[in-house]
C-alpha cells in the first residue's frame, strides 16, 4: 500500500530533478522533447494496462491517439463565423462552446472551444473504441493483431484521403489550450517549464488511477484473463466486459495524450496515426516488461526522449524494430528484468543438447 | 462502353488479385508449418522486386529474376535460422511481434539500400503502351504474364506438396509436428524450408507485377494486410483457396474505384478482413467446425 505511494513520489521526485537539472546545465530546450515524450507516455502506460495485464495487442493505438488529436484540430480550427447567424450556432456561441479568436492573418474567426473540443473527442473516441473492441477482442493472438493493426491502417488511410483532415499536411496553426488563467498548453518557450509539469502531471495521475486499478479487483480479474480466459471465466470473471472497459481506457488514455500533443505542437500529421506509430508503442511496452507499468515508464521517458532529440537519425525505425526483436528475443519480460545468468546458462544448456 | 469498363476494371481487379493471392498462399505455407503469421511475408514481395531491378542493371532479365528470387529466399532462410528455428515453445504474441520487428529491420534495410525512389522492372514483353486484344478489351502482355506465372507457382507448389517427398514431409509436420519428428522428419528443417519456400514465391510475384505496380521500400507492410486478408478469406492454411479469394479481392477493390475515391481503397479491403474476421474466420471455404478447434 505505502509502497505505491512511494513510487509516485520517486516518480514527482525524478520530475522535478530532471527539470532542475536541465535548468542548472543550461538544457532548458530538452523540456521541449521531454514534455512530448511525457505524453507519448501517456499513450504507452495505457496501452502497457492493455497488453501486460489484460494481455491483449493492439496494432491500432496510434489511431486513438490520432481520433484525439484529429477531433480536437478539427473543432478549434474550423471557421464557423459565416454560419454565426444560424440558430443552433450562435447558441453554442452564447453558452461559450464556440469562441471567437484571431486567426493567424488577424481575421475574426469563430471556432470551438479547446475544452469543448476535448470533451468532444473524448466521446468519440469512447464511442470508436466501444465499436471496434465489442468485435475485436472476441479474437485472439494473430486475429486480434491483424484486426488491430486493420483498425489503424483504416485510421491512417482515412486521414491522409479526407481533405477535412489536411490529408498529406496534416492540420496546422492549431490554437493553445487554456488550462488556467495564465497557463496554456502549447509550444511557445515563455510557457516551456509549466508545460513540462503540465504533461508530467497527466502522466503521474494516470500512473496513479492505473496502479490503483491493477491493485484493485478489476486489476486481479484483468491478470486472471492474462492467465487462462477459460479458467477467468469459470470463475465468475465476465472477461468480454473487463477487456471492452480496459481497451476503452486505454484508448482514452491515447486520446488524451493526443488532444494535448496537438495543441502543444500546434498541429498533427498523418505520421502520427501510422502503423510504424502504433509499432513504436508495443515496442516500448515490450522493453519495459509487458507487465510492468514502472519499466514501460521509464523505458518509454528514456526511448522517446533519444527519438525525439534525433539522437538515432535515420535509423529510428531501425532501432525501434531491432530493440522489438532483441527483447522478444532475450528477454520477453523486459529489459528490466534480463537476468544475464539465466540466459547464458540457457545458451550452454540449448547448446549441449544440440550436441548431444 | 459500359461492359468495356466493367472488363477494364476486371482485368485491373485480376491483377493485383494475383499478388495478393501468391502472398497469400506465402502466408499459408508459413502458418501450416509453424503456426506462425509471418507479418515480414510483404517485405519478401518488396525484396524480389527491388533486388531484380538491381541485378538488371547488369544481368538479362531473366538471369536478374532468378537472382532476385534466390537472394529472396536466401534471406527468408536466414529470418528463420536467426530469429524463430531457437525460440522453445514462444507464445503467439512473441511470435507476432518478432516478425513485425523484423519486417521493419527488411524495410529500414531497403530505404538506407535503395532509397526512396519508386523503381519498376521493364515489361517482360512490349511496353507500357503495347496490349493485346481480346474481345474488345485492352490487355497488357504483362497482366498476361503475371496470371501466367501465378498458374504455375499454384501448379508448381501443389505437384510439390503432393508428388514430392521433401513436399510430403513438409505437410506432415504441418498436420502433426511430434509424429512427424517421430517419423524421422527433421521438422526445424522443414520450418527453415517453408520460410524459403514463401520468400521465393513472394519475390517471384514482386518481380512479376513490377512493371504495373512499381516496387517502393515500403510496399510490404500493405501487401501483408491485404495478403492477410486474402489469407482468411479462403480460410487459413488453405492455399489454393486463397488464389479464389485473391481474385475476389482484387476485384472487389477494382470495382470499389468506380463508386468511391481511390484513396479509399485500401479501407474496402481492410473492412472485408475485418467484417470476415467477425463473421466467418474459418474463410469463404473453410469448415467452421475445424476452425474452431484450431489454436489462434
Amino acid at each position: 500500500m505505502f509502497q505505491r505511494f512511494r513510487h509516485i513520489t520517486a516518480l514527482a521526485a525524478a520530475i522535478a530533478a530532471v527539470q532542475l537539472l536541465t535548468a542548472a546545465t543550461g538544457k532548458e530546450f530538452f523540456l521541449t522533447q521531454l514534455t512530448m515524450a511525457g505524453y507519448y507516455t501517456l499513450v504507452i502506460i495505457g496501452l502497457c494496462l492493455l497488453m501486460g495485464y489484460a494481455g491483449q495487442i493492439s496494432l491500432g493505438h496510434a489511431g486513438f491517439f490520432a481520433i484525439g488529436g484529429y477531433t480536437s484540430a478539427v473543432l478549434t480550427t474550423v471557421d464557423l463565423s459565416a454560419w454565426k447567424a444560424a440558430p443552433a450556432i450562435s447558441l453554442l456561441a452564447k453558452s461559450g462552446i464556440l469562441t471567437g479568436r484571431a486567426d493567424l492573418y488577424g481575421g475574426q474567426i469563430l471556432t470551438v472551444h479547446p475544452w469543448a473540443a476535448f470533451l468532444c473527442a473524448l466521446c468519440i473516441t469512447i464511442v470508436v473504441a466501444f465499436l471496434i473492441g465489442v468485435p475485436v477482442l472476441k479474437l485472439k493472438g494473430h486475429y486480434l493483431a491483424m484486426a488491430t493493426l486493420g483498425f489503424g491502417t483504416i485510421i491512417y488511410s482515412v486521414v491522409l484521403a479526407t481533405s477535412r483532415f489536411g490529408a498529406a499536411d496534416g492540420i496546422s496553426s492549431v490554437p493553445a489550450f487554456p488550462l488556467l488563467p495564465g497557463l496554456a498548453v502549447t509550444g511557445g518557450s515563455s510557457q516551456r517549464v509549466a508545460n513540462y509539469y503540465f504533461a508530467w502531471l497527466l502522466v503521474t495521475v494516470g500512473m496513479l488511477l492505473l496502479i490503483n486499478l491493477i491493485h484493485s479487483r478489476v486489476g486481479r480479474a484483468l491478470r486472471s484473463i492474462h492467465g487462462a480466459e477459460d479458467a477467468a471465466g469459470a470463475m465468475g470473471v465476465d472477461a468480454a466486459r473487463y477487456k471492452l472497459n480496459t481497451f476503452i481506457l486505454s484508448a482514452v488514455y491515447a486520446a488524451v495524450a493526443g488532444v494535448f500533443l496537438t495543441h502543444y505542437n500546434g498541429g498533427i500529421g498523418p505520421s502520427e496515426a501510422s502503423i510504424m506509430k502504433s509499432v513504436r508503442y508495443v515496442a516500448i511496452v515490450a522493453v519495459g516488461g509487458m507487465g510492468s507499468l514502472w519499466g514501460t515508464l521509464i523505458m518509454s521517458a528514456v526511448l522517446n526522449f533519444l527519438s525525439l532529440r534525433g539522437y538515432f537519425g535515420t535509423f529510428d525505425d531501425a532501432v525501434f524494430g531491432s530493440i522489438l526483436i532483441a527483447v522478444m528475443l532475450f528477454s520477453p519480460e523486459g529489459v528490466l528484468k534480463l537476468d544475464i545468468r539465466s540466459l547464458v546458462g540457457r545458451w550452454i544448456r540449448t547448446d549441449r543438447k544440440a550436441g548431444a | 462502353m459500359f461492359l468495356e469498363l466493367f472488363f477494364q476494371y476486371l482485368v485491373a481487379g485480376l491483377t493485383y488479385g494475383t499478388i495478393y493471392a501468391v502472398v497469400g498462399i506465402g502466408f499459408n505455407i508459413i502458418y501450416n508449418t509453424t503456426g506462425i503469421i509471418n507479418f515480414a511475408q510483404g517485405e519478401f514481395v518488396m525484396l524480389g522486386g527491388m533486388t531484380a531491378v538491381s541485378l538488371h542493371a547488369f544481368l538479362p532479365l531473366p538471369l536478374a529474376i532468378a537472382g532476385a528470387v534466390l537472394v529472396t529466399m536466401a534471406v527468408g532462410g536466414l529470418i528463420e535460422m536467426l530469429f524463430i528455428r531457437w525460440l522453445v515453445k514462444p507464445s503467439v504474441l512473441r511470435m507476432i511481434i518478432i516478425t513485425i520487428g523484423v519486417s521493419i529491420l527488411i524495410r529500414e534495410g531497403a530505404l538506407h539500400l535503395w532509397g526512396e525512389g519508386i523503381r519498376s522492372l521493364p515489361y517482360f514483353t512490349g511496353n507500357e503502351v503495347s496490349a493485346i486484344e481480346i474481345g474488345g478489351v485492352r490487355v497488357s502482355p504483362q497482366v498476361l504474364w503475371a496470371l501466367g506465372v501465378a498458374a504455375i507457382v499454384v501448379l508448381l507448389l501443389n505437384v510439390f506438396f503432393h508428388y514430392t517427398m521433401l513436399g510430403r514431409e513438409m505437410r506432415a509436420c504441418a498436420s502433426n509436428r511430434d509424429a512427424a519428428a517421430l517419423c524421422g522428419i527433421p521438422t526445424r528443417n522443414m520450418v527453415t524450408l517453408s520460410f524459403v519456400v514463401s520468400a521465393g514465391i513472394g519475390a517471384l510475384a514482386g518481380c512479376v507485377v513490377s512493371p504495373i505496380t512499381q516496387t517502393q521500400y515500403g510496399i510490404g507492410a500493405g501487401l501483408a494486410i491485404k495478403g492477410f486478408t486474402v489469407a482468411i478469406l479462403g480460410g487459413l492454411g488453405n492455399s489454393m483457396a486463397a488464389v479464389g479469394a485473391g481474385f475476389i479481392l482484387g476485384i472487389l477493390e477494382s470495382f470499389s474505384i468506380w463508386v468511391m475515391p481511390t484513396a479509399y481503397k485500401d479501407a474496402i479491403s481492410i473492412t472485408i478482413l475485418l467484417a470476415m474476421l467477425f463473421a466467418r474466420p474459418s474463410g469463404l471455404f473453410g469448415n467452421s467446425e475445424a476452425a474452431r478447434l484450431k489454436e489462434f
